[in-house]
């Protein structure tokens, strides 16, 4: 095991994937300077023709990622900022997610997207979205939520293996944290869970960018209200493991999901559906969403962060869930 | 600025195998397109088509200078494309007629018309998406260090959507082998170019540096010689070109257009005078000039014929793709 931050992680896995793939090929905006520290150093080891800066031409880039996987590459497009998924959409939309079912089978389009996303740090609207929601309605698309160094580095490597489409989502100013990750060659399956915390009373579902919070209120909704809390991280949030969020609430009877989209057709209103569908027999209590409302995010700290998930909001929402008196 | 010359001849034709082998093909596509627009008219097929009557000396004159390896993208109007380069008849009209055999299992239908084992990238429904695709295929051919090229067609419409400059700013910068044909049909789906269109199209690549020209796109000859001369330098690194190809489409901007539409938006005047110079009737005037007879070419057209016959014969006998085969195809290694 060694000690690094998720950055040095994600450039890792970058690296360890394109050595052992010759096929493995980075492009995007900056990538060279990286802004996120993610891809620095890559074009110096493996050089022009495998590691591009482009133009900021998102319509184009994702266009090109399609081609260029069409041609018989593994492609890693970076995007920057996940707002800028919204100028490369069509190809994203109308093209990676639909080609192998509209050609009926005959293509696999092993493209990795990365993107940097999520609110908190003043950057105002137009660089804050989580966009779970839209990629996970697309249908062919991979979507993958890591959330420390560990997941970050499996994860990627996955993801890079993927014969699909796969948008890897970098959660926004975590990529400080240090983790522990293994010396060798671990991909973190896509479509499975990880449980964090063992519990009895409660399950915290949560995935990327809150996670890390939601584990520090679940320690504190054990000390303060005595409770024995689970803490789920989802990771893929497509391929999604239903099976994991079934066996923690079966065994707690309450859940609370967690995670940073806008709250209209979030993740967590996917996760709470599911529970709603197949979990019905198994509550105890209503299913609670902790998201971010229905707003473009604000730039001045005092109403911006007051909209993010938070561990008063959570420890709210477990003492309504836990109050609540089981019906007769 | 004045973008590259009007090229209204070149000093090579192609031999007299050849020209029959591209009459041929012509004469496939447009009996192939003759018998869809029956088939609609008819509820054969379950969708609408958009086709490119009129258009087909752009598609085969191209194609005949590539190979399975090269990669085209193509547009909503692609079954000429397909078929020029090298597309089975047969799976197309099978995908069309929405059926398991069907060169996309049925999946696509008529604007989606792949191949990907003959360097068909694709029909797109999506104007302008083909340039994004063809860019990555071309770069995926530098990469490879190949001489195989890519070949985006794209319409006068698509040639206003901004990734075009996109495309043209990253072809040109990495010196990619791609040779941009846009097919200018003179109407942006029911608009006439002169509304939407500004400027001359070809000159748009000028400012980027990349070599471009005009031609007339129903001259067979003309778009096989140009074609030949530009695609043969991009196989020995000379980088992206651009052809703009004037032509014209018979058929409107899609099947179903006259029962939604209030009023006809060309005129039948506009539409008689263009069928004078019908790509078809000219390639066969000048077949007969360079000595084949008629008998020959009434020989190439029942060919033709009988070769569509065994086309909507195979598809009709085809068999609907089965209920929930979707959800298998949507991702590779499992289902949704």
């Amino acid at each position: 095991m060694a000690r690094m931050r998720m950055i040095q992680a994600i450039n890792a896995a970058l690296a360890e994937e394109m050595e052992r793939d010759s096929k493995v090929i980075l492009f995007g905006e900056d990538v060279e300077a990286s802004i996120f520290g993610d891809t620095r150093g890559l074009l110096a080891k493996f050089g022009p023709e495998r590691v591009r800066n482009t133009p900021i031409s998102e319509q184009a880039l994702t266009g090109i990622a399609v081609g260029a996987a069409a041609g018989g590459y593994r492609v890693v497009l970076h995007m920057m900022f996940s707002n800028f998924i919204y100028t490369g959409f069509d190809a994203i939309a109308n093209q990676m997610s639909k080609l192998r079912l509209m050609t009926g089978g005959q293509i696999t389009l092993p493209i990795t997207v990365i993107a940097n996303y999520g609110a908190g740090r003043s950057t105002a609207a137009q660089h804050s979205d989580t966009p779970f929601p839209l990629l996970m309605n697309l249908g062919g698309i991979e979507v993958l939520a890591p959330s420390d160094a560990l997941n970050a580095k499996g994860l990627l490597k996955s993801a890079i293996r993927s014969d699909n489409p796969s948008f890897f989502l970098e959660p926004g100013g975590r990529g400080g944290d240090i983790g522990e990750v293994p010396d060798g060659d671990e991909p973190v399956p896509l479509g499975k869970a990880r449980l964090l915390r063992e519990g009895t009373d409660l399950s915290l579902i949560t995935a990327g960018s809150m996670t890390r919070m939601t584990l520090l209120a679940a320690q504190k909704i054990e000390d303060d209200l005595g409770l024995s809390v689970a803490v789920l991280d989802l990771q893929s949030l497509v391929p999604l493991d239903e099976a994991a969020i079934l066996e923690t609430v079966a065994l707690t009877g309450r859940a609370i999901i967690i995670e940073e989209s806008r709250d209209r057709c979030s993740a967590a209103s996917h996760v709470a559906a599911i529970l709603a569908d197949k979990g019905f027999d198994l509550l105890k209590a209503p299913v609670r969403r902790i998201t971010v409302p229905d707003t473009a995010m604000p730039y001045a700290p005092s109403v911006e962060l007051p909209l993010m998930p938070s561990p008063g909001r959570i420890i709210a929402a477990a003492k309504e869930v836990i109050e609540r008196k089981e019906p007769k | 600025m004045n973008g590259g010359p009007r090229v209204t001849s070149t000093n090579q034709f192609p031999d007299i195998d050849v020209f029959r082998s591209l009459y041929m093909r012509m004469q496939v596509i447009r009996k192939a397109e003759e018998q869809l627009a029956k088939d609609v008219r008819q509820g054969r097929t379950p969708g609408q088509v958009h086709l490119s009557d009129g258009q087909e000396a752009i598609a085969v004159g191209v194609c005949a200078h590539l190979d399975d390896k090269d990669q085209i993208t193509s547009t909503h109007r692609g079954h000429g494309h397909f078929l020029a380069k090298g597309g089975d008849l047969k799976a197309m009209f099978a995908e069309i007629y929405g059926k398991r055999e069907g060169i996309c299992g049925g999946m696509g239908g008529s604007m989606h018309v792949a191949d990907f084992a003959k360097g068909i990238v694709g029909a797109n429904g999506i104007v302008g998406a083909g340039l994004g695709i063809a860019t990555g295929a071309a770069f995926a051919n530098l990469l490879d260090e190949t001489k195989q090229i890519a070949v985006c067609f794209f319409g006068d419409g698509a040639a206003n959507q901004g990734s075009m400059m996109e495309c043209l700013n990253i072809a040109s910068l990495w010196n990619l082998p791609i040779l941009f044909v846009c097919e200018n049909n003179g109407y942006s789906e029911f608009s006439p170019s002169a509304t939407v269109t500004a400027g001359v199209i070809a000159d748009r690549a000028t400012p980027f540096g990349i070599p471009n020209l005009r031609i007339d796109g129903d001259d067979i000859e003309l778009v096989w010689s140009v074609a030949k001369d530009v695609i043969s330098d991009m196989r020995n690194g000379s980088g992206p070109a651009f052809i703009e190809a004037e032509t014209y489409r018979f058929s409107g901007h899609f099947s179903a257009e006259e029962m939604v539409l209030e009023a006809p938006y060309r005129s039948a005047g506009e539409i008689h005078e263009r069928r004078q110079r019908d790509p078809i009737l000219r390639a066969k005037s000048q077949l007969l000039e360079r000595g084949l007879d008629e008998a020959e070419l009434l020989s190439i057209a029942s060919l033709a014929d009988r070769l569509v016959e065994e086309a909507v014969a195979y598809g009709e006998a085809g068999t609907p793709p089965e209920e929930g085969s979707a959800l298998q195809l949507m991702f590779a290694g499992r289902s949704v």
